[in-house]
């Protein structure tokens, strides 16, 4: 395959609150800055993530457009998915060999809704949406599936949550305290409210540039190795909730274990999606996950798994990691996954 | 500061819901379930599928023509609790999700089971379903599933008339005209309350009641945390009261002082309920109130 | 352009107003079963899948690609969604041939649908926000002040549009899957209709359907039956509230059709292309489509139109198919025209087959007339 790698990557510092913001105001500052750090105002491609029902009206993309400034046309399209799948489609199209750049974005503003039920509208509209499932209920049910040990689960969100602490641009959430609320709080049960990541809205952006215009551009390009997507049936009574064997097929065609992993970046959502996929990725002890804090510190939904990408992207971008992973998820219960590999 | 810019809502509703046309195999599920029946769809594998899809969810052939009916009793494999169902939700108390490998089936059906408690329900638990009263076509029609039967409730009731005769009879007779009466055993002295027959200690016939004053010492309470239907609130004193002349204490509520305040030795008296409110009971003793004289050593 | 790709299935449904008898799983699975029997295959010969609709508020399900998986076989392999706007239709069949022209994948199904009886199309493309700075009036109050601008421009006879209208409803008689058939319709037919968005008649739109359109693409080492070949793709993209664009002929279409020309080596499309399915959702739109793809020059669309050039025994005829005035699965509505210009090409367009088509031009838009797809297929291996 041709060598394209991550050049730029950029995000907004998240809010859990709407700010007033509209979509293109909210893009518009991630745009700007990829630009300004890869000095390229034109790419031979641009594609983007989002999703009408977060918006609350359709073609929530259109207006979006306005804040590209893609005068004249630019070649486009965009997926009704998470942007780190945008990302895909632009590599694949960076596979043609006529274009050497691309321009990958995704945003969200779950705090317009309330998404745990608005989540109920993806479902099976025959089997499954008219029991008003809702996010919280499949994710639970998924958690039940796993059955790991609550010790193990607080650990996720206290590491998760003092990680986006740290992280200027995730959400300062404070540490569990279980003292507090011996018996914990459930949001559905075995889920408890601290496993559930907070409502969140954002962008980002990501450049992708072929080989030799990615040295120029920047002195470490986090260069793709591999990546991949699988998806597996919908209805949950249908496949293993404890196991996802899209993500282990998605990990295998990605190559992650063809070398040892630094940081893996995974867009789990709660923490027992973190125990799923690290066995599905068959990651090593001494791989360091979610280092940004992860979506239990900031989940901009249709940005998070594209951010998962950058955050990966970011260690090799500044010379701290060789090899790392980046994982997205979409569907009901790790329904839809997608893995990539970086490398130095 | 800037000032909050303005909001408002936005409802996305289509008027009358979206029509679903249903298909072949959705449509037979649906109507089998409006006639309380569940049937699955085998694969060309052989595998049934519930609930049935129009194609093998792992290969996308189409499924064979032949339907299964299963059921109607199930296993859970998992299940999750709702403690604050959502509008949305088939039920509203707290229930579970779970999905349920019904009799006969290769898939899991996802529906509500209404278990009473989080610890009625696990992995394994057999439940039957529920059906919705009034079946419209909807997977809802099936309204939810229930454990299985492993225990039932049996109300027991038997109705009697009871006469007050005897002893029993004299003291409640006491009580009516507000008097609290005892009686003295003729060989050990002992007087006890309510007035009875014979001595419990001797054997020895009581003989006419005797009077006692409404006054007496706590000699032992509980604080009780739970609400009772006679206390006047929660926490409430529940006491042995020894009354003035007696020689074995009474049970009664003190009352008309903060629970945490009732002492042993304290010094209390009978509060009467007005005296037309009064009957052959002991409701006519409202509670036992401090008098205020000092405590008694005991 | 990348690896050589080409369409080897096509499968449609009928189109109608509602489809009561299938569930959206059994539309989109009749569409994709009937492309992979034309292609000789079955679902596990595929290695992706990419689906493509409109608005999900259409159907009020959201991102229904999880749902469709395992009814359109993916199950353990890729799958993308698209959304483009009207243009989608085109952009997943672009998406898919983009996995195939990169040397990802050898044999992609491309799906697009629409259900849009489950609601009410304009319903859901007029969901009033509140704090909109702009009237949001549907479809046909968008585009008639835009149609309006191209009649004073061009100085077009207020005829032009009821003869698309007429012309593709024509066609549509001979095309076995098209919704809106109406035996003996002619100009006074079209012109007794009312007024719905002046300058537009309700004849002159098109109609909200029902279905469902699939194709398998496929590298060239993976060709069954017969291909028609991929010699051009190309999307182009600007602002809507960008000042002075031009909407009646906008730069996006100019630039999308000089590119996808480029790749296929195309100088004079009204030569060198025999037939072309475009986008014409309201009848106004084929003068001035012929104008922004170059087929005609500025202002003269509808003069071919009028000449009869379009028709069917023209020389070179428009949506031999019906076209979208005469199905319109929103959704869809590209990737048909992406379809039936295959069709042609493989000889395999039926009644409404133009003789000799050896060069084809499939096209859609969408937004604001902002977002554009085309491809050019040909019989011939580039």
């Amino acid at each position: 395959m041709r060598e394209v790698a991550i050049v730029a990557f950029a995000q907004t510092r998240h809010t859990s609150h709407d700010t007033g913001l509209s979509e293109p105001e909210l893009i518009r500052p991630v745009i700007e800055e990829v630009k300004e750090r890869t000095g390229l105002s034109r790419f031979g491609f641009t594609c983007s993530g989002s999703c009408d029902y977060l918006a609350g009206a359709p073609f929530s993309f259109v207006s979006a457009l306005d804040a590209l400034g893609a005068w004249p046309p630019i070649s486009e399209s965009h997926v009704e998915m998470d942007g780190a799948w945008a990302l895909y489609e632009a590599w694949v199209r960076l596979q043609h060999g006529d274009i050497d750049s691309a321009l990958v974005y995704g945003f969200g503003k779950s705090s317009l809704g309330d998404l745990r039920t608005i989540a109920t509208l993806q479902l099976d509209p025959y089997y499954l949406a008219p029991l008003g499932l809702d996010l919280l209920s499949l994710a639970a049910l998924q958690a039940a599936a796993v059955g790991a040990e609550r010790k193990e689960l607080d650990d996720i969100v206290r590491r998760s949550r003092a990680d986006g602490r740290a992280n200027p641009y995730a959400l300062d959430l404070p540490d569990p305290d279980p003292d507090s609320d011996p018996g914990g709080d459930h949001a559905v049960r075995p889920l408890l409210t601290t496993d559930v990541p907070p409502v969140t809205d954002g962008a980002a952006a990501v450049v992708l540039a072929t080989g030799d215009l990615a040295r120029r551009l920047c002195p470490n390009p986090a260069y793709v190795r591999g990546i991949a997507h699988r998806i597996e049936p919908h209805y949950p009574g249908m496949r293993d909730l404890a196991h996802s064997a899209s993500a282990a097929d998605a990990a295998r065609a990605a190559g992650v274990g063809e070398g040892p992993v630094e940081v893996a970046e995974l867009h789990a959502q709660f923490p027992h999606e973190e125990i799923i996929l690290r066995r599905a990725l068959d990651l090593r002890e001494d791989t360091g996950v979610n280092p940004s804090g992860g979506p239990l510190a900031a989940n901009p939904v249709m940005a998070t798994g594209l951010i998962r990408i950058g955050e990966a992207a970011r260690p090799i971008l500044d010379g701290s990691a060789r090899r790392t992973v980046g994982h997205a998820a979409g569907g009901p219960c790790l329904q839809h996954n997608l893995v990539t590999v970086l490398e130095a | 500061m800037p000032s909050e810019p303005p909001a408002a809502r936005h409802v996305l509703e289509f008027p009358g819901g979206y029509t679903r046309t249903t298909g072949p195999v959705i449509g037979r599920f649906l109507s089998e379930l409006r006639a309380r029946r569940i049937v699955g769809v085998r694969t060309a594998e052989g595998r049934v599928l519930v609930p049935p899809l129009e194609y093998d969810p792992g290969t996308g052939d189409p499924v064979t023509g032949e339907y299964v009916q299963v059921g109607p009793a199930g296993t859970v494999t998992t299940c999750a609790w709702v403690d604050e169902p959502l509008e949305g939700h088939p039920l509203d108390r707290p229930f579970a999700w779970a999905l349920i490998a019904l009799d006969g089936a290769d898939t899991a059906l996802l529906h509500a089971v209404d278990a009473g408690n989080p610890k009625a329900i696990a992995t394994g638990t057999r439940v039957w379903p529920v059906w919705s009263e009034r079946p419209t076509g909807n997977v809802t029609d099936l309204s939810h599933f229930v454990p299985e039967v492993t225990k039932i409730v049996a109300p027991v009731r038997a109705e009697y008339r009871l006469r007050a005769g005897g002893a029993l009879g004299v003291f409640l007779a006491g009580v009516e005209r507000g008097v609290l009466l005892g009686g003295r055993c003729q060989s050990c002295e002992k007087v006890y309350v309510p007035y009875r027959l014979s001595c419990p200690e001797c054997g020895t016939a009581i003989g006419e009641p005797v009077e006692l004053p409404g006054t007496g010492t706590v000699t032992t309470f509980a604080i009780n945390n739970l609400p009772d239907p006679r206390a006047p609130q929660v926490p409430f004193v529940s006491a042995y009261i020894l009354l003035d002349g007696a020689d074995i204490p009474m049970i009664a509520l003190v009352g008309d002082v903060p629970a945490h305040e009732v002492r042993h030795g304290m010094r209390v008296r009978a509060v009467w309920v007005p005296t037309e409110e009064r009957t052959a009971s002991m409701t006519n003793i409202r509670w036992f109130a401090p008098t205020g004289e000092p405590d008694v050593e005991l | 352009m990348g690896n050589r790709c080409a369409v080897i299935g096509v499968g449609q449904t009928r189109y109608t107003t509602k489809r009561r008898d299938v569930s959206m799983a059994g539309l989109v699975r009749e569409a994709a079963l009937r492309a992979l029997e034309d292609a000789g295959l079955t679902f596990k010969d595929i290695d992706a899948v990419v689906i493509g609709k409109a608005p999900d508020l259409f159907e009020g399900v959201m991102m229904p690609e999880a749902y469709l998986a395992d009814a359109l076989g993916a199950a353990g392999k890729p799958m993308m969604r698209v959304h483009t706007a009207g243009s989608v239709g085109g952009s997943t069949a672009l998406a898919g041939a983009s996995l195939v022209q990169g040397g990802v994948h050898e044999r992609v199904l491309v799906v697009a649908y629409e259900k849009q009886s489950e609601s009410n199309a304009t319903w859901a493309l007029s969901t009033h926000l509140p704090f909109s700075a702009s009237l949001v009036v549907g479809a046909g109050g968008y585009f008639a002040p835009h149609i309006r601008d191209y009649i004073r421009r061009s100085g077009a006879p207020g005829h032009i549009g009821t003869l698309v209208a007429v012309k593709d409803r024509r066609n549509a008689l001979k095309n076995p899957y098209a919704h809106l058939k109406i035996p003996g319709i002619d100009r006074k037919m079209v012109e007794s209709t009312p007024m719905l968005w002046e300058p537009i008649r309700y004849l002159e739109t098109c109609p909200s359907s029902d279905g469902a359109c699939a194709m398998v693409l496929a590298a060239e080492s993976a060709v069954t039956g017969t291909p028609a070949w991929l010699h051009g793709t190309a999307m182009r993209s600007e602002p809507i509230f960008r000042a002075g664009r031009d909407t009646v002929s906008p730069r996006a279409g100019i630039d999308c059709a000089a590119d996808v020309y480029r790749q296929a080596g195309i100088t004079d499309p009204r030569r060198q292309i025999d037939v072309a399915e475009v986008y014409v959702p309201f009848s106004w739109y084929e003068p001035m489509w012929l104008e922004n793809l170059g087929f005609a020059a500025e202002g003269e669309g509808w003069k071919l139109t009028e000449s009869g050039a379009t028709a069917l025994d023209g020389d070179i005829p428009w949506n031999a198919s019906g076209g979208v005035l005469s199905s319109n699965p929103i959704g869809a509505s590209g990737l048909i025209r992406f379809a039936e210009a295959a069709q042609q090409v493989r000889g395999l367009a039926g009644d409404h087959q133009v003789d000799g088509a050896r060069t084809a031009l499939g096209h859609a838009y969408g937004g604001g007339a902002q977002f554009f797809a085309m491809w050019i297929v040909a019989r011939e291996r580039p």
